[in-house]
């Protein structure tokens, strides 16, 4: 972590200040409301213009690649919830397909259609909390405040799925814990009636909104190249005009079975963001849409798990009065499921990026390293170039359209 | 399962390794499969060149992610470079290896910007250095830290703990 009060290059006049203007230096940061999270900038300023911006990240930090190491596999899937906790279940599923990976499991298409489920309305609540906050940022607390209605319905289905709301937990390696319960269906349904409604209040309030657009459009631009060259993934990336997307150029949990398109931007800039981020919502209910009827028409009406018993704990009954069962729930609980020996990198479409996860296993009880790719982190670095040369209240707004989330950036 | 409709057939790792061979010889390694991307191991005087290769020459436009590894069994620090052709759809993984007693790498920053958090974030958990680094210093932990946890001599949990014997636990 830097020197809170002034950075080094204060000191070594890493600025030339050729015109002998009077700089300032500003602590954005660490704590401050219109972040959104622990994020410090130490800001130096020529009027309100940013000259140059250090980071510093880290307040967070809570070691989680180093935790893996020392954790059963079916214990880790709580750290990656605590990335990006705006979608949890994105990364719960994310790690749980690393691990189906490295051991060669199957799902069955209900289980994968399933995922497809709540993983998209993890990314409809992680675009909706990023949108309004834009929206927030620019002055709009209205829209904020009504469509953070749509998210807790959202958190409504974690709740029956999983019983958690924020840190989901959510599913097993090789499934789901229980299949969905019928009001968990309903909520689904109703929520894929009434959500398209809702978001075109929202809509209505900021899309073509006047002051909106004048507030967010050329603001915090990035050309494609510099987004390439900086790692950017997700929608940060296809506002710059690339149309990269996991989902479809690595396609995983039966994404090759649905139709959508990828939305993309043109000049990346705060507006692009935000627009594509709103298209990938409808996107995502047209998803949920076509899971839903795709589950309706399959001849698979009961299987929620892959047929593991090394990974599937086994019901409660049958641990009571069957010895394999017991066996295997012993087993699992202790950690002592075989795992190869080999090493897998897989990556989901996170909600902003990328979410890689590179697992080398030695055969042990644990992980032999854990890497993972969050994309917060890599293209947060390129935040000061973004900003330079911007107003102080610009560069708040492209950090909260960058959607950049504390647990991801520090592990 | 059906094949994805967007997979594209021709065999790039192929003609990766037989690009990579032709330019550089015995620098290579190691290449071989494992279970999902084809993994090559380079030497580590010519990681900067492969690198610079791999993007020029292969179409390797993108670097996915980077990260630093600890060899605990043969006493040395290793770099994992995940490189992604978004033309191709083709990933592979590029490792390479140093010696315990001179763990300095050059920076990859000249070759794509987003490596400079990730070579600060080995720096910081693994301790390899890398020469050039426009601004080498520890990232998530604090500055004054005094050892790189994700090496395996660092322990996760107190080690003068005696009532969790891991023997009883058959670890």
């Amino acid at each position: 972590m830097s020197n809170i009060v002034k950075p080094d290059y204060w000191q070594h006049d890493l600025v030339p200040n050729t015109e002998h203007k009077d700089l300032n230096t500003l602590n954005l940061g660490p704590t401050h409301p219109a972040t959104h999270g622990i994020f410090q900038n130490v800001l130096t300023l020529d009027g309100e213009v940013i000259q140059s911006a250090e980071q510093t990240i880290g307040y967070i930090h809570r070691a989680f690649e180093k935790l893996a190491e020392r954790r059963p596999f079916y214990q880790i899937t709580t750290l990656t919830d605590r990335l990006n906790y705006c979608s949890s279940p994105i990364n719960n599923m994310g790690w749980h397909m690393t691990v189906e990976k490295l051991c060669g499991i199957e799902l069955p298409k209900r289980v994968e259609y399933m995922r497809v489920i709540m993983m998209e309305l993890a990314r409809i609540a992680d675009h909706l909390i990023c949108n309004s906050v834009i929206g927030v940022d620019t002055g709009a607390l209205t829209g904020f405040t009504y469509i953070f209605q749509q998210r807790e319905k959202i958190y409504d289905i974690y709740e029956e799925v999983c019983g958690a709301r924020l840190t989901t937990n959510m599913g097993r390696i090789g499934g789901f814990e229980r299949d969905f319960s019928p009001k968990c269906w309903q909520l689904i349904r109703d929520f894929v009636k009434n959500y398209p409604a809702a978001l075109k209040e929202f809509d209505n309030l900021l899309a073509r909104n006047r002051i909106f657009m004048d507030r967010t459009i050329n603001c915090g631009p990035f050309s494609a190249e510099r987004a390439l060259a900086y790692g950017f993934t997700g929608p940060n990336l296809r506002a710059c005009g690339v149309d990269y997307d996991v989902r479809v150029a690595d396609p995983y949990s039966s994404y090759q079975d649905f139709d959508f398109i990828i939305p993309i931007g043109q000049n990346g800039d705060t507006y692009d963001r935000f627009m594509v981020r709103d298209q990938e919502m409808k996107e995502s209910i047209s998803i949920i849409k076509q899971a839903l009827d795709k589950l309706d028409k399959l001849a698979d009406k009961k299987s929620f798990t892959a047929d593991v018993p090394a990974w599937v704990l086994p019901p409660k009954d049958e641990v009571y009065n069957q010895m394999e069962a017991l066996i295997w729930h012993f087993k699992i609980v202790m950690g002592e499921t075989e795992v190869p020996i080999g090493e897998v990198y897989h990556c989901v479409e996170g909600a902003n990026g990328e979410l890689g996860f590179y697992l080398v296993s030695d055969g042990g009880r644990t992980p032999a390293r854990l890497h993972f790719r969050r994309p917060c982190f890599i293209y947060y670095q390129a935040y000061p170039e973004m900003i330079k040369g911007t107003m102080l209240s610009d560069a708040i707004l492209t950090m909260s359209s960058m959607n950049v989330i504390a647990g991801e950036l520090d592990a | 399962m059906p094949a994805p409709a967007f997979a594209i057939k021709t065999d790039r790792d192929q003609l990766t390794i037989d690009k990579l061979v032709a330019a550089f010889g015995d620098g290579v390694l190691s290449h071989e499969r494992i279970s999902d991307m084809l993994v090559i191991t380079v030497k580590k005087p010519v990681i900067h060149a492969v690198l610079k290769f791999l993007r020029d020459e292969v179409d390797f436009n993108f670097l996915t992610s980077m990260g630093g590894m600890h060899y605990a069994d043969r006493d040395a620090l290793g770099l994992v470079f995940h490189l992604h052709s978004m033309r191709n759809g083709h990933r592979i993984r590029l490792k390479t290896e140093t010696p315990m007693k001179d763990p300095v790498f050059p920076t990859f920053t000249d070759l794509w910007p987003t490596t400079n958090w990730m070579e600060r974030e080995a720096w910081d958990f693994f301790g390899i250095q890398f020469s050039g680094h426009p601004n080498l210093k520890r990232i998530l932990n604090m500055e004054d830290f005094p050892a790189f946890p994700l090496r395996k001599d660092y322990p996760l949990e107190d080690p003068t703990r005696e009532d969790k014997d891991d023997s009883y636990f058959g670890r």
